[in-house]
């Protein structure tokens, strides 16, 4: 050891290295190796050879084919991207609600906690596939599953539509409501995860700012808006982020990915497809953490 | 209200109080009655799925097509349970998923464990970059590694070695547990960067002078990890190990991508309405080319049943842990 005297400084340097050198290990070659041949893979035609594969490179063609001539990928990253559109905020919403009604005070809180966060630990895409495929084994095709599907939910729509309508709610928010209401299950097992850190963001809010706003006269309402939606606010943006990224991850897009590499065996079409589906995450990860962070309130 | 100038002085604020107090509390049971109507509400939502499937697995056969029926069924049997099982394969599958995703959980655990306090204590050159570079591996879709990822295992070669030694292409190591293994203990399974985050949240918030207190008594930096700093750091262990399993459990696309032949319940679960349709004639005595079919909805009442049997052991889980779970939330420091 005398031959090798550190300063403690850089004995501690490596000593951190030591400790994420798993990690770093992985990352090089199962992240950031892959990550990089992905990108050659998706300008290239690859062709699956005994013990390995050849690439011939074709420039921008896979690309040009995922989004001009596949006929149903366009399709669906836009329908991805607005079923994201449609589900964040609803999710962002019900998370944020129901981790505040968990907060509080009330007998039996310790058991709705559980049964909340039960669909976090049910909410597998195997369950869901057997289930919808039971259904179509019983109902004989899928679009007789979906009509059958609608008319399960068997409350009357047409009443809420028309209550809503009454009171002067503009019609695009009345069909936002509506489709909410109606796909609360999927709403509820999706937000598990967003609940939890809600739940300990409301945790660390220090009781005695509740208590001076109960003093100097602040409703509940006002206490909401003053206190608990600013100190939450940094984990807002978290969970958006999280909500997006899981919206993405079990979508038609993933699927299609898929299919195109392992069914038809195109890895490089669907390479391209992949790094086009990255974009736009990342794009809209881009505008919403710009648009976001701007409101953010740090303490 | 005619009142004179004195009497208002004492009489008016008194009624005023008391009519405060009726209308805060009327305010507050209303309160607590829609509070409650909600969470019982949304419970319901929850459980009446699983209420469902418990029904259809204890109903019997004769019991599909009466419509009085609603939830508790009026013949309680055994047999749907034992047909799904007996289709599933399901205790020898049980072990085998059980085995393999605790071996998973706990090289995740560890492996995260590991690289969350590396990034919450020391700093070395490019530590902030390296920790960018965690979140991207969250952000990054699998999708996008999947190819890729797919033929690395399929002639799996760490850095040339066996190539230089054997002169062969490397191993394939599809369809074997070694690719989830090894993604595991390198902290790269599935959603290990949240993982990562969550521990550096947690070892970030630890004191500092536990730690300075170890490394006097001459404790060895893993040494004051593995006596020290695991030991204090039980609610995230509990949240990831949860989480870890919960999501390895039920995960299909690594199982699918790397190992769609091995017996695991989530692999077997997807494909198990195709396969109930295929045996349960034959496991009603009739012989496989008789070309008889199992009436539909009997067939959906074993799959559901099945899709029972396959969640039953996370339930059972979630019962056991779930109150440290909840109160480890609380306190694991998610938030930093």
């Amino acid at each position: 050891m005398r031959t090798l005297r550190l300063s403690l400084k850089s004995r501690r340097a490596l000593l951190g290295l030591a400790f994420i050198s798993p990690w770093l290990i992985g990352f090089i070659f199962l992240f950031a190796t892959p990550l990089l041949q992905s990108i050659r893979f998706s300008f290239s035609n690859l062709s699956v050879a005994p013990g390995g594969y050849v690439l011939d490179f074709v420039g921008l063609k896979n690309f040009k084919d995922a989004l001009l001539v596949d006929a149903t990928f366009n399709r669906i990253l836009i329908d991805s991207v607005g079923a994201m559109v449609l589900n964040v905020p609803m999710i962002l919403f019900f998370s944020l609600f129901t981790a505040t009604l968990l907060n509080q005070k009330f007998k039996g809180r310790t058991l709705a906690r559980a049964i909340f966060f039960l669909p976090v630990i049910l909410a597998s895409s195997a369950v869901a596939a057997a289930e919808s495929a039971g259904l179509i084994n019983l109902m004989g095709d899928a679009s007789a599953v979906e009509s059958t599907a609608d008319g399960g939910a068997s409350f009357n729509v047409v009443s809420i539509v028309r209550m809503l309508a009454n009171v002067g709610l503009p019609m695009a928010y009345v069909d936002y409501i509506v489709e909410a209401i109606m796909r609360i299950y999927e709403i509820i097992s999706s937000s598990g995860v967003q609940i939890l850190i809600f739940l300990a963001a409301l945790q660390s809010v220090p009781g005695s700012m509740y208590e001076v706003a109960k003093i100097e006269g602040a409703t509940a309402y006002e206490s909401f808006w003053k206190i608990t939606f600013p100190m939450v606010s940094p984990l807002i943006l978290t969970n958006v982020i999280y909500t997006i990224i899981d919206s993405f991850a079990g979508s038609p897009v993933t699927q299609a990915i898929y299919q195109t590499a392992f069914k038809t065996q195109n890895f490089g079409l669907s390479s391209a497809m992949s790094w086009l589906y990255t974009l736009v995450i990342g794009l809209v990860l881009l505008v919403v953490g710009w648009v976001l962070s701007r409101r953010v309130h740090y303490n | 209200m005619a009142v004179s100038g004195t009497d208002r002085m004492v009489v008016v604020p008194k009624q005023n109080y008391q009519l405060q107090r009726v209308r805060n509390k009327t305010s507050d049971l209303l309160y607590s009655i829609f509070r409650y109507a909600l969470v019982i509400g949304i419970s319901f939502i929850i459980l009446y799925p699983l209420f469902l499937k418990i029904s259809v697995a204890f109903k019997d056969k004769q019991d599909i097509y009466n419509p009085t029926i609603y939830m508790i069924p009026q013949h309680f049997t055994l047999d749907n349970i034992r047909l799904a099982a007996q289709v599933m394969d399901y205790l020898p599958l049980l072990a085998n998923t059980l085995l393999f995703v605790t071996i998973t959980t706990l090289l995740t655990a560890i492996s995260c464990a590991l690289a969350g306090y590396g990034f919450a204590r020391f700093t070395f050159p490019g530590s902030n970059i390296l920790f960018v570079l965690v979140i991207l591996t969250i952000l990054v879709p699998t999708s996008t590694l999947m190819v890729p990822m797919y033929l690395h295992f399929r002639s799996f070669d760490f850095l040339g070695i066996i190539q230089l030694f054997t002169g062969r292409e490397g191993v394939n190591l599809l369809n074997t547990y070694w690719p989830s293994m090894i993604t595991a203990a390198t902290a790269g399974g599935l959603k290990a960067g949240l993982f990562i985050y969550i521990f550096r949240q947690f070892f970030k918030g630890m004191p500092k002078e536990i730690e300075e207190a170890a490394l006097i008594d001459g404790a060895g930096g893993f040494r004051t990890f593995a006596r020290i700093m695991l030991p204090n750091a039980i609610s995230p262990l509990i949240t990831v190990i949860l989480f870890s399993f919960v999501w390895q459990y039920n995960d299909t696309f690594y199982s699918a991508l790397f190992m769609s032949e091995s017996p695991l319940i989530s692999l077997k679960v997807a494909s198990l309405p195709a396969q109930a349709n295929q045996l349960i004639p034959q496991l009603m005595g009739f012989g496989s080319n008789s070309g008889m079919k199992a009436d539909p909805n009997y067939v959906a009442m074993i799959v559901d049943t099945g899709i029972l049997l396959a969640i039953a052991p996370l339930i059972i889980l979630y019962l056991f842990v779930q109150r440290y779970f909840v109160e480890s939330i609380e306190r694991s420091g998610v938030v930093g």
